[in-house]
């Protein structure tokens, strides 16, 4: 087992205080060598603005962010990329810090380059932007495809046809087995083997105990069962708190560790997916935040300054299930984890504002937020002029609502007290929820699926106020009945995301995810057809996740990110104002790349109003 | 069955709070989806804070509308309570038959009830899951028990006492809390008393139309017509004199300002 040391990113330790080298699994070859790996520290993630500007005040420094043309964006990048950073970003492009086996390795090192021999950089191709004269965009993204290796590749096949990470070696069924219960243990206990057996047979573990080593909650395998293999991961935790050090990951064969430890909690996640340490703790904040989200921060701390030893799984009854529909979505794959942002129902902007005004309308007096949501994507949101949303907190509101039954199968209207730590981690809100059905044929409303239902949430903090936000919610549906808003809600759910053909006839992209960095809201293409299945799905995400991580790599100022596999070519291209993440068959023309990922650039520029929620109504 | 789709003649119609209290998992909800929807999951996700339903029910002289209040089991939600039982007619409490913890946490609820409830609140104790027993393994309506059947429906099938039950001494038989220890306790306490399954169906319904019974008609506010709904939340038959009869009460009780039109 090789461990390493990250020091914190956040600047809590200093560099130095890692001590071992970064030491790889013996068994991947010559991967070693890349000149970053010493370093051993993880790349953070971009700076992200922490709220969603749409909700918030401080809208003077992101006016400036506003594009006005691509290339205006491009010039700047360009210009402040010096030479060193290129020559340093060019060195980290590889898939470091993804917790990769061996095969992982071998699949993307069997890339075709003219680097081959710089083995760790084969398995990305990366061209510099050019310090010259940006030009047009075409013009930029032509340099750059001439820079770039020929892709052609030997036995090439259909988009995603085979996994490209040994980690997604896996069919339908393997996924869903993923998220089976590996049953209890039984009277005799002689089944104790069998489970250990399916308990190591999941792709993905988190697990979260106390500093006393105490088991709260493991998405799989009861504290029975693995009670073992907790106390091993709180002896290797505590051997590096002893020596005042912090453990942030470690490797073992093909499997990853990532440790997040916020107060007297350690949460661990275990994963053999394709995802980097990041992307693994961002998912760990989020599990945090459920647990901030049920008892709040200061019962937490209270809990355990009272009681170091305090069993947690006890006041966190209930709230299991929150935490595995968090942590399954994680595995399945979640865009809006990835990009830590917020997806948006796409609809005319005078429909937008007419909903808006309708929710302005009717507020009740001790409302605080209110939002109105489609199978997860926001329609429209009112709030107070002083208070923004947290997309951490409403990615636990949509988990609750949507994802987790709990709410849903409830039938009728719901009132839940809940915290949202991203707006007080020391109080509840409570949350009014009701279901809207705008289907005409009420009669198989259950088949009513979960991208389909429309949710009405009312926040207030005033813990009597469920009939003030029913009488709200009911002049909110009249309203939006007799103005048509409900109409135009169900059509834009019906018509769905648009595929990559619908706005760039003929284009060789697959599939794209959008970040709008300053809305810190992302729009995506449909995954149907082609990534309908779990597999397919989750296949997609994996290249997302690495194309994410290379990009996002520490002290690279990749601008734009070309990385050619047997099944795919991914592309990703950030600017200040947005993200853009695009992916392709093998073989395609790097030209026809560029130049529809502008296009896609344009489209949503155009159609910027429609796609995410600028300004929202605020009261 | 409870759907006012009989009514031809316009019946008076009146609103019944009723909330639903008790242990965890003890089938609260479910008693709850079988009496609105006539459904069952085998898997029901724990609640979490509280879900509002409603439901008519039709009664010879008159509709009742039940809303009813489904809180969460569980001990984090506890202190929510009374915001649900203040203004409160009735009560389910719930226990599962073959928890004995649970009947024990169920007398802690009618206690509270008690003290603190309003006064005239009807409560039913409520046995549920008698499925898992032997005398619940059939549909039958006489393996529930009522308040003044309950001793002959002891003796439904195979003859399986008190006795018996109590020590689980018959194969299949999960039940830990005899309807003898149940209806003694609901007898003393002047509890209305059933044995249920959400799962099956038996007695569920009967619960319901016994509180609309039992309600003293002084203390029944009518509320305007009959209402044609199902007493859904969806959209397409929730009226909007439903709401105000709602609103009125509510902005009543709380002094709260209604909503800001
Ligand atoms: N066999 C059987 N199982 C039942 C019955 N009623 C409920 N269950 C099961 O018991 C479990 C808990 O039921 P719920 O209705 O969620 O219980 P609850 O009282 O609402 O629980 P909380 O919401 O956590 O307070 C579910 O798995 C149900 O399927 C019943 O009559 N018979
Ligand atoms: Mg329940």
């Amino acid at each position: 087992m090789n461990t390493q040391q990250d020091p914190e990113t956040d600047g809590q330790q200093p560099v130095e205080t890692s001590k071992q080298p970064y030491l790889s699994s013996p068994s991947i070859p010559d991967h070693d060598g890349r000149s970053d790996s010493s370093e051993g520290e993880r790349p953070p993630l971009p700076p992200r603005p922490n709220t969603l500007s749409l909700l918030s005040d401080e809208t003077g420094s992101r006016t400036a962010l506003q594009a006005e043309a691509t290339t205006a964006i491009s010039r700047t990048d360009i210009e402040t990329q010096s030479p060193e950073a290129a020559d340093s970003a060019y060195s980290t492009l590889a898939v470091r810090g993804l917790g990769q086996g061996p095969k992982a390795r071998a699949s993307l090192s069997q890339l075709a380059s003219p680097r081959g021999s710089e083995a760790g950089d084969s398995a990305s191709i990366r061209s510099s932007i050019p310090n010259g004269d940006p030009g047009e965009v075409e013009a930029l993204f032509m340099d750059f495809a001439s820079t770039a290796p020929g892709s052609q590749r030997q036995g090439a096949t259909g988009l995603l046809d085979f996994p490209e990470f040994a980690a997604d070696d896996i069919d339908d069924d393997g996924i869903l087995s993923e998220f089976e219960a590996v049953g209890e243990l039984n009277e005799e206990g002689d089944n104790e083997g069998l489970l250990l057996q399916r308990w190591k047979a999941k792709r993905k573990h988190y697990v979260i105990l106390s500093a006393a080593g105490k088991p709260i909650w493991t998405r799989h395998g009861d504290g029975g069962l693995i009670s073992g293999y907790v106390g091993v991961i709180q002896t290797i935790i505590s051997f590096y708190e002893d020596a005042n050090d912090h453990l942030r990951g470690f490797s073992a064969g093909d499997t990853r560790f990532v440790v997040l430890t916020r107060g007297s909690l350690h949460l661990v996640a275990i994963s053999r997916m394709m995802e980097s340490d990041n992307q693994l703790r961002l998912q760990l904040e989020a599990l945090y935040m459920q647990i901030l989200s049920t008892l709040t921060l200061p019962s937490l701390t209270h809990l355990f300054s009272v009681r170091p030893s305090t069993d947690l799984s006890r006041p966190l009854q209930g709230s299991e299930t929150l935490l595995s529909s968090l942590a399954d979505s994680f595995t399945r794959g979640s865009p809006s984890t990835l990009l830590s942002a917020l997806e948006c129902l796409k609809i005319r902007k005078q429909h937008r504002h007419a909903i808006n005004n309708a929710l302005l309308k009717t507020k009740a007096s001790s409302l605080l937020y209110g939002l109105l949501v489609a199978g997860g994507r926001l329609v429209s949101v009112v709030r107070p002029k002083k208070h923004s949303l947290h997309p951490g907190d409403l990615q636990l509101l949509f988990n609750m609502v949507f994802e987790a039954d709990g709410v849903k199968a409830g039938g009728g209207e719901s009132w839940i007290p809940v915290c949202l730590p991203g707006f007080n981690s020391s109080g509840y809100l409570y949350m009014y929820v009701s279901f809207l059905d705008i289907r005409d044929d009420i009669e198989n409303s259950a088949e009513i699926t979960k991208d389909e239902s429309v949710a009405i949430v009312l926040i207030s903090p005033d813990k009597e106020a469920f009939f003030e936000m029913q009488a709200m919610r009911d002049a909110l549906v009249e309203q939006m009945e007799r103005n048509g808003s409900l109409k135009e809600i169900k059509t834009a759910i019906d018509i769905g995301r648009p595929a990559t053909t619908d706005i760039v006839p003929g284009t060789v992209l697959h599939h794209f995810l959008y970040k709008s960095r300053a809305n810190v809201q992302f729009t995506m293409s449909s995954y149907a057809p082609e990534f309908s299945s779990v597999t397919r799905r989750r296949r997609l995400m994996s290249m997302y996740n690495n194309l994410h991580a290379s990009i996002h790599a520490k002290n690279t100022h990749v601008k734009v990110h070309h990385c050619v596999s047997r099944s795919a070519t991914s592309f990703g291209w950030v600017t200040p104002v947005f993200e853009l993440y695009c992916i392709a068959d093998p073989n395609t023309n790097r030209n026809a790349l560029a130049q529809s990922a502008s296009k896609i650039a344009q489209w949503v520029q155009r159609e910027e109003e429609r796609l995410f929620i600028i300004g929202g109504a605020v009261f | 069955m409870s759907e006012a789709a009989s009514a031809n003649a316009p019946k008076p119609s009146s609103s019944v709070k009723l909330v639903l209290l008790g242990e965890a998992a003890v089938g609260k909800s479910s008693l709850v989806l079988r009496f609105v929807n006539n459904d069952f999951q085998e898997n029901k996700e724990p609640t979490i804070g509280a879900a509002f339903l409603t439901q008519k029910c039709s009664l010879p002289t008159r509709t009742i509308k039940f809303e009813i209040w489904d809180t969460a089991g569980q001990e984090r939600f506890a202190s929510l309570a009374p915001m649900y039982y203040r203004n409160a007619q009735a009560a389910l409490v719930v226990y599962d038959v073959t928890k004995p913890s649970s009947l024990t946490k169920a007398k802690h609820w009618v206690a509270e009830l008690q003290r603190q409830a309003s006064p005239g609140i009807v409560i039913a104790l409520v046995g549920n899951k008698l499925d898992l027993t032997n005398d619940g393994g059939d549909v039958s309506e006489a393996a529930g028990a009522a308040q003044d059947e309950s001793e002959s429906a002891q003796n439904g099938e195979e003859g399986a006492g008190e006795e018996d039950e109590v020590q689980d001494a018959v194969s299949g038989d999960a039940r830990k809390v005899s309807t003898r220890e149940a209806t003694g306790y609901a007898e003393e306490e002047g509890l209305l008393f059933f044995e249920t399954s959400a799962k099956t169906g038996t007695n569920v319904v009967d619960v319901f139309t016994a509180i609309a019974n039992a309600i003293p008609e002084s203390s029944l506010k009518t509320g305007r017509g009959t209402g044609a709904g199902t007493g859904q939340t969806s959209l397409g038959n929730r009226s909007a004199e439903d709401s105000r009869v709602n609103l009125g009460d509510r902005n009543a009780a709380t002094a709260k300002e209604g909503c800001a039109c």
